[in-house]
C-alpha cells in the first residue's frame, strides 16, 4: 500500500479513535462489572470476573494500539474485487444508503414491509449510482412484494403488511 | 470398521430425495455466493439462518455444509477469472490463475481448480469421516480445563496468526468478547451489559451479529470505495484440460491436500497459511520453474486442492469439539446453539443421523460441484457481470428481512446497523473480522468452561492447568506466542530484505 503521506497522517489521526472506542468499551465492561451485586454465587468466580478481564484486556490493546498508531502503525483498509482504495470514503455514497437503510427501519411497521422494503432496495441502487429509475422501481416492488409471499407461504413468518393489510 | 458402518447409514440419510434436494440447494447457491464479489460463505449462512427455522436441523445443516465446499469452489472462479479475489483463500490462486487466464488457458486453470477441489475436498472427507470416532473417543476424556485451554488456544491462534498487526488482532477479539458477554448470565441470572434494554438481555442473536459484522459492514464499506471503472473480465468456454495438464496436476492435487487439512483442522486462520504453503511447495517442486509467475498450471492445482482439504480439516474440531477455526465454522456453531444443538464430543452419540448424514451430504456434494462446475464454468463467469447497484443493495435488502424476521423487531435493526458501522470501522481501520466473530460465538462457551474449571478445584487457579492435555495446550500456545516473533528477528538480522517475501497479510473473511 503506498498511501501518500498526508493522508496517511490524517488516517492516523482518526485511528486514535479507535483506541479511544476500544477504551470507553474497556471501561464501560469493567463499569458494569462492578455495579453487579456479588451474590452468593454458585463457584468460585462471579459474573463480574470476565467482564473485568474482557474490560482490562480492552484497556490494555487500547494503549498498545495508541502506541502503535503514534509510532508509526497504521491499519491496513480491507480491499476486495470492487474495492477502490486510490479514493477516499465516498461519504455522500454512505449517507445515501444509511439513509436508505433507516427509513426502512422506520417504515417496515407503519406502511409494512412491501413498502419499506422497496424504499431501501430502490434508495440504495440509487445511491450506489443506477439511474434506470423506472427498472428499480419496478424490480424493487416485486422483490419485496415476492419476499413477502414467500416468507408468508414458504416459511410461516408474517412480515409486517401494514397500509396493505387485507390487499395481500 | 465402525467409522464406515456409521458412513454407509449416513449415506442412507443423505440419499433421502428431500436431503438430497437441500445438498444441491446448498452447493448451488455456495457457488453462486463464492463467485459473487462481496458475498462468502459465512454471510450467506447467516442470511439463510432465519429461513431454515422451519426445516430439521438435519436438512439446514446438509444445505449449509453445501454452501460451505460450494463458496470454496466458486472463490476459484473469481480469482481466475477476476484477478482480485474476495475471498482470502483464494488469494494464492489468483498468482498463477488469473496469469493463465490473460494467455488464454481460463478453461484449464479453472479444470484443474474444481477437479483437484473435488480430489482434495473427497480425501478430505474421507479423513473427517474417519478421524473424528477416534477424536470424540479423546475428547470424551476431555474435562472444563482441557476445553478451556483449547479455547484459548483457538483465540490466540486467530489473533496473532491473522492479519498484518497483532495489536487489531487483540483488539478485534476483545471487541467480540464483548459482544459475547451482553445479555443475562446464565449462572447467576444476572443482566450484563444490556444497558437495561429488555432487547438485549437474551444477548444479540448469532444471526444479527453474523449478518451485521458481514453482510452491512462489507456492503456499507464496499458501497464507499466502489470501483467506478468495470473489473476486467476474461471470457471462458466449458472447463476442461490437455493430458499435459493432468499430469502436471496430479501430484500438486494430493500434495495440496495433505497439506491443507492438518492447516484446516488447527485454529490457526483458515486456508491462507496452508495455501501459500502449497504454493511455495510447488514452486520448488515443479520441472518448470521458468512458468511460475507466468501461469503455471502447479500454481493453480496445489493451493485450490489445499483451500477445500483446509475446509474439510475445518469439520473436525467444529463437529468434535465444538471449535470453530473459520468464520464460516463459527457461523455454522452458531446456527447449531440456535437449534439447541452444542457440538462437542456428544454431538456423534446424540445426532449421529446429524453428523454422518452431514459427512455423507458432503461426498454428494463434492460430485455435484464437479458436474456444476466444469460444464457450467461460462454461466458462472457471467454472474461476476451482474450490476453492482443490484448485487449490493440485494444484500442489504436481504440482510434487514433476515435480522428483521429472526425476532420481528425494529431494534434489531437498528443493532444491524450499528454492527454494520462496526464491520466498516474494522475494516477501515484494519481491525480483522474473523477474531471478533469467534470471540462473539466462543467467548460464551469458554466463560462456562472456565467457570466449572475453576468449580471442581475449588477456586484453585491450578485447577485450569493440572492435566496433562491441557499442560500440553498451553505449551503450545506460549510457542505460537513465542516462536514466530523469535524467528523474524533473526532472519530480519540475517536478511533484511525477507520481510518482503512474506505471504499475504491481509486479514481474512
Amino acid at each position: 500500500m503506498s498511501t501518500p503521506t498526508m493522508s496517511t497522517v490524517k488516517q492516523g489521526r482518526s485511528e486514535l479513535g479507535v483506541a479511544l472506542l476500544l477504551l470507553l468499551l474497556g471501561g464501560w465492561a469493567m463499569i458494569d462489572a462492578l455495579r453487579l451485586p456479588e451474590l452468593e454465587t454458585r463457584g468460585p468466580i462471579g459474573p463480574r470476573t470476565v467482564p473485568l478481564a474482557v474490560g482490562l484486556l480492552l484497556v490494555v490493546t487500547a494503549v498498545l494500539l495508541a502506541i502503535d498508531i503514534l509510532r508509526g502503525g497504521r491499519g491496513e483498509q480491507e480491499a476486495g474485487e470492487d474495492v477502490d482504495l486510490a479514493h477516499g470514503s465516498d461519504w455522500q455514497t454512505l449517507g445515501m444508503l444509511v439513509a436508505a437503510f433507516v427509513a426502512n427501519i422506520l417504515l417496515i411497521e407503519r406502511l409494512g414491509w412491501p413498502v419499506s422494503g422497496a424504499v431501501l432496495f430502490f434508495g440504495t441502487t440509487y445511491a450506489l449510482g443506477s439511474r434506470h429509475l423506472l427498472r428499480n422501481a419496478i424490480i424493487s416492488i416485486a422483490l419485496s412484494v415476492g419476499s413477502w409471499y414467500l416468507f408468508y407461504l414458504g416459511l410461516g413468518i408474517h412480515l409486517p403488511a401494514g397500509i396493505l393489510k387485507g390487499i395481500l | 470398521m465402525d467409522a464406515l458402518t456409521e458412513l454407509l447409514n449416513g449415506f442412507v440419510t443423505a440419499a433421502h430425495p428431500t436431503n438430497l434436494l437441500y445438498a444441491f440447494v446448498g452447493v448451488l447457491l455456495g457457488t453462486a455466493i463464492g463467485v459473487l464479489p462481496g458475498i462468502g460463505p459465512a454471510m450467506a449462512i447467516a442470511l439463510l439462518l432465519p429461513l431454515t427455522y422451519s426445516l430439521e436441523p438435519t436438512q439446514a445443516f446438509i444445505m449449509f455444509a453445501g454452501i460451505y465446499y460450494g463458496g470454496m469452489y466458486g472463490g476459484s472462479t473469481t480469482s481466475i477469472l477476476l484477478n482480485t479475489p474476495g475471498e482470502s483463500a483464494s488469494v494464492v490462486t489468483a498468482i498463477e490463475g488469473n496469469k493463465m487466464a490473460r494467455k488464454g488457458r481460463a478453461a484449464a486453470a479453472l479444470a484443474t481448480a474444481a477437479i483437484g477441489s473435488f480430489i482434495a475436498g473427497t480425501i478430505g472427507t474421507l479423513c473427517l469421516a474417519l478421524l473424528a470416532p477416534a477424536i470424540v473417543q479423546l475428547a470424551v476424556k476431555m474435562g472444563a480445563p482441557d476445553y478451556f485451554a483449547v479455547m484459548v488456544l483457538a483465540f490466540v491462534a486467530v489473533t496473532t496468526v491473522l492479519g498484518s498487526s497483532k495489536v487489531r488482532g487483540v483488539a478485534a477479539l476483545a471487541i467480540g468478547l464483548l459482544i459475547g458477554l451482553i445479555g443475562i448470565d446464565p449462572t447467576s441470572g444476572q443482566q450484563r451489559l444490556t444497558l437495561g434494554l429488555p432487547e438485549l438481555a437474551d444477548g444479540i442473536d448469532v444471526v444479527v451479529v453474523a449478518v451485521g459484522l458481514f453482510a452491512v459492514g462489507e456492503a456499507l464499506w464496499i458501497a464507499a470505495h466502489l470501483r467506478r471503472t468495470p473489473a476486467d473480465i476474461i471470457t471462458v468456454g466449458a472447463a476442461r484440460m490437455s493430458r499435459e495438464d493432468w499430469r502436471r496436476s496430479w501430484k500438486p492435487w494430493l500434495r495440496g491436500t495433505a497439506i491443507g487439512f492438518p492447516f484446516g483442522a488447527i485454529p490457526a486462520g483458515g486456508a491462507e497459511i496452508p495455501t501459500f504453503l502449497s504454493y511455495v511447495t510447488e514452486k520448488k517442486l515443479s520441472k518448470h520453474p521458468e512458468e511460475f509467475g507466468h501461469g503455471a498450471i502447479e500454481g493453480v492445482a496445489g493451493p485450490e486442492a489445499t483451500n477445500n482439504a483446509s475446509a474439510a480439516g475445518g469439520l473436525v474440531p467444529l463437529l468434535t469439539l465444538g471449535i470453530p477455526t473459520t468464520a464460516t465454522a463459527a457461523v455454522m456453531l452458531g446456527a447449531f446453539q440456535s437449534y439447541g444443538i452444542q457440538p462437542g464430543p456428544r454431538l456423534l452419540e446424540t445426532q449421529p443421523e446429524l453428523v454422518w448424514g452431514l459427512v455423507a451430504s458432503l461426498f454428494i456434494g463434492n460430485a455435484i460441484l464437479l458436474a456444476l462446475n466444469l460444464p457450467l464454468a461460462p454461466i458462472w463467469a457471467k454472474l461476476l457481470r451482474i450490476p453492482r447497484p443490484y448485487l449490493y443493495a440485494g444484500i442489504l435488502f436481504f440482510a434487514s428481512i433476515g435480522a428483521y424476521a429472526a425476532n420481528l423487531s425494529t431494534f434489531d435493526l437498528w443493532l444491524l446497523l450499528l454492527l454494520g458501522a462496526l464491520g466498516f470501522a474494522m475494516r477501515r481501520f484494519g481491525l480483522p473480522v474473523v477474531p471478533a466473530i469467534i470471540g462473539i460465538i466462543l467467548g460464551p462457551v469458554a466463560e462456562e468452561q472456565l467457570r466449572r474449571a475453576l468449580q471442581i478445584s475449588d477456586g484453585q487457579l491450578s485447577g485450569l492447568y493440572d492435566t496433562w492435555f491441557s499442560k500440553t495446550v498451553y505449551f503450545v500456545i506460549l510457542l505460537v506466542l513465542v516462536v514466530p516473533p523469535v524467528v523474524n528477528s533473526v532472519r530480519k538480522r540475517r536478511k533484511p530484505t525477507d520481510r518482503e517475501l512474506q505471504p499475504s497479510e491481509r486479514a481474512g473473511d
